[in-house]
């Protein structure tokens, strides 16, 4: 596999990275150099194989579904870069 | 290194509790220890000399009372990946600026819980990933080791380098650490001190920072076997708050220590000996296998034919999680905010001043492996790949071997800047090629100092069980450690 320049551009916009010509161009390199080295998983074959989804056997735990845990707006905001009245604040998303 | 710093956990724990010394003489004597070590090693990246003096102090009363926990008054290290409420909490990365969470991670509160005493948070590659601890945003961590007759600066490993580095310089009596590809092992191999990455699923990720959730696991790195089993036994639990977290008992792991190892079969795979592996590797592992000939054990040569293929089905399957567990990161609910023109050029500009170089690497194979059209080419087949590398070690232990016994990693510690390294990102990932597989699988393994290497440079032999099967790694390891001895950095710093 081989990643060209647009398509570096277009997965930082996916990932939400700026990334501007030389970054870019920097980057395809390393991954490149990175795809080459993972490529080598074409050689296995895979014919009839189950994806693995859990390591562990185990079957996925459950509870009743009741309010555990609650009342922390204070606490879930008290990080934020800017907030106000328990709510998180954001540059405008609605013209 | 005085001579309370100087003290394993299971002796300052007689200690103390024969009152021979108190909590807080001990706490003193590493928050000393500190202040005078971490200019030259930088292995804490924040040190909470309050915090530690209250619980020392809470320690000594409830030792007068009879009432110890387990790690009643023993100073410890955590790794800055762990959520430590109201206390410094950024896996080492600029994007968390300031984040100082409202909760504390199931792992330190278990062990505080049994009495730990806080020291402070240690340095680690930003987000755990990387394997020489120079991705940290805090800066590179100082291995206490170097090259004899040379003062070149060596890295400890990553990416749990600042929990190896304070074990190994005595600046804590042990560490906390996670292992996502080699993170606990591979540092300890590098520094001379024992790491166990637990089973998945026997130490809760709960208010663990997440890389990736699939690989991720805690685990204790310790001077000794004994010490490593003693924290294990407080950082494991069965935690309703993560579901992934297995309801199974703790075992006494210490129990296990000097259990006879006669007629255990240790398996060889021969898919470990490796081209261009350093001499001094190849004969410690052959020494290791005389070892547990002379304590009894059956040696057998197994094959674990999908080795090669776990690092790089491993850089599909962790990264794919990782840009997914990191994607939370916007500037918008905790730590770095770079303002923009509008709300996408605030979560881009942010995102990449806030990431290092590496992270943001990762990300971009996460990001590109999961887009539309590639998710079967690649993170479906490496999962495929997965239940492959699982498979076989299952049919090794179907056919009665009871621990794998490798080296833990193919060099011993480089120097700081390594130009080659740098140059090459393949490279660096080149470290985890014995550890890896045990993520990959899910498996606990654990990571002895075996002896030192012609530069006089620590390495360190590797075992790997059956899952939820620790006890056979701490009586098996104890077997290395009783044969090879410990081993202490000259002090330098």
């Amino acid at each position: 596999m081989f990643v060209d320049i647009d398509t570096v551009k277009r997965v930082a916009k996916l990932a939400r990275l700026a990334v501007d010509d030389a970054k870019a161009e920097k980057m395809q390199g390393e991954l490149n150099a990175i795809f080459g080295f993972i490529d080598q998983l074409n050689e296995v074959d895979v014919e009839g194989v189950e994806p693995m989804t859990s390591v562990v056997q185990m079957e996925m735990k459950k509870r009743v579904d009741e309010v555990t845990d609650g009342n922390k707006a204070e606490d879930v905001t008290a990080n934020a870069p800017a907030s106000e009245d328990n709510y998180f604040m954001v540059p405008k998303v609605i013209e | 290194m005085s001579e309370l710093t100087s003290l394993t956990i299971a002796q300052a724990r007689e200690k103390l509790l024969g009152k021979e010394i108190t909590a807080v003489e001990l706490t003193d004597a590493y928050l000393g220890a500190i202040d005078q070590a971490n200019k030259s090693l930088n292995a804490y990246i924040k040190v909470t000399p309050e915090i530690a003096k209250k619980q020392a102090a809470a320690s000594d009363e409830k030792i007068a009372k009879g009432e110890a926990g387990t790690l009643e008054g023993i100073p410890v290290g955590i790794k800055d990946l762990f959520g430590t409420r109201d206390v410094h909490t950024q896996a080492c990365s600029h994007i968390l600026d300031g984040f100082k969470p409202k909760y504390e991670s199931t792992v330190t509160q278990n062990m505080w819980d049994d009495g730990a005493v806080m020291l402070g948070k240690l340095n680690m590659d930003e987000f755990a990933m990387g394997s020489s601890n120079e991705t940290s945003y805090y800066g590179p961590v100082t291995n206490p080791w170097k090259i004899k007759g040379d003062n070149t600066s060596l890295v400890p490993g990553g990416s749990s380098g600042g929990s190896a580095a304070a074990v190994a310089a005595h600046l804590c009596a042990g560490a906390t650490a996670t292992d996502t590809g080699g993170s606990i092992r591979q540092p300890a191999a590098f520094t001379g001190t024992v790491g166990i990455k637990p089973t998945y699923g026997r130490c809760s990720r709960w208010g663990v920072v997440a890389f990736a959730s699939s690989l991720d696991q805690a685990g204790p790195i310790a001077r000794d076997v004994r010490d490593a089993a003693i924290l294990l036994k407080s950082m494991a639990s069965a935690d309703a708050k993560d579901t992934t977290s297995v309801d199974l008992p703790v075992p006494d792991y210490e129990a296990a220590i000097g259990q006879s190892m006669k007629g255990k079969k240790i398996g060889i795979p021969k898919e470990y000996r490796i081209e261009g592996m350093p001499e001094d590797i190849e004969a410690l592992w052959q020494q290791g296998i005389e070892w547990y000939k002379d304590a009894g054990a059956e040696i057998v040569d197994i094959s674990l034919p999908h080795t090669k293929y776990a690092l790089p089905a491993y850089y599909i399957v962790a990264p794919a999680e990782a840009s997914s567990n990191l994607a939370r990161y916007d500037g918008v609910k905790y730590g770095l905010r770079v303002t923009g023109d509008d709300i996408t050029d605030m979560y881009e500009k942010t995102r990449s001043e806030g990431f290092g170089d590496e992270v943001q690497r990762r990300i971009m194979i996460g990001t590109y492996v999961l887009s539309s059209g590639y998710y079967d080419a690649y993170y479906l087949r490496a999962q495929r790949v997965r239940t492959l590398i699982k498979q076989d070690f299952e049919n090794v232990f179907n056919q009665g071997v009871d621990a794998i016994f490798t080296p833990a990693t193919p060099c011993s510690a480089f120097k700081i800047g390594d130009e080659e390294m740098a140059a090459d990102p393949v490279r660096m990932f080149l470290n985890d090629i014995f550890t890896v597989t045990v993520n990959m699988a899910g498996l606990p393994g654990i990571s002895v100092p075996a002896g030192l290497d012609r530069n006089g440079l620590p390495l360190g032999l590797q075992l790997i069980g059956k899952p939820f099967e620790e006890e056979m790694l701490f009586q098996a390891s104890h077997v290395i450690e009783q044969a090879a001895g410990k081993f202490v950095p000259e002090k330098w710093w």
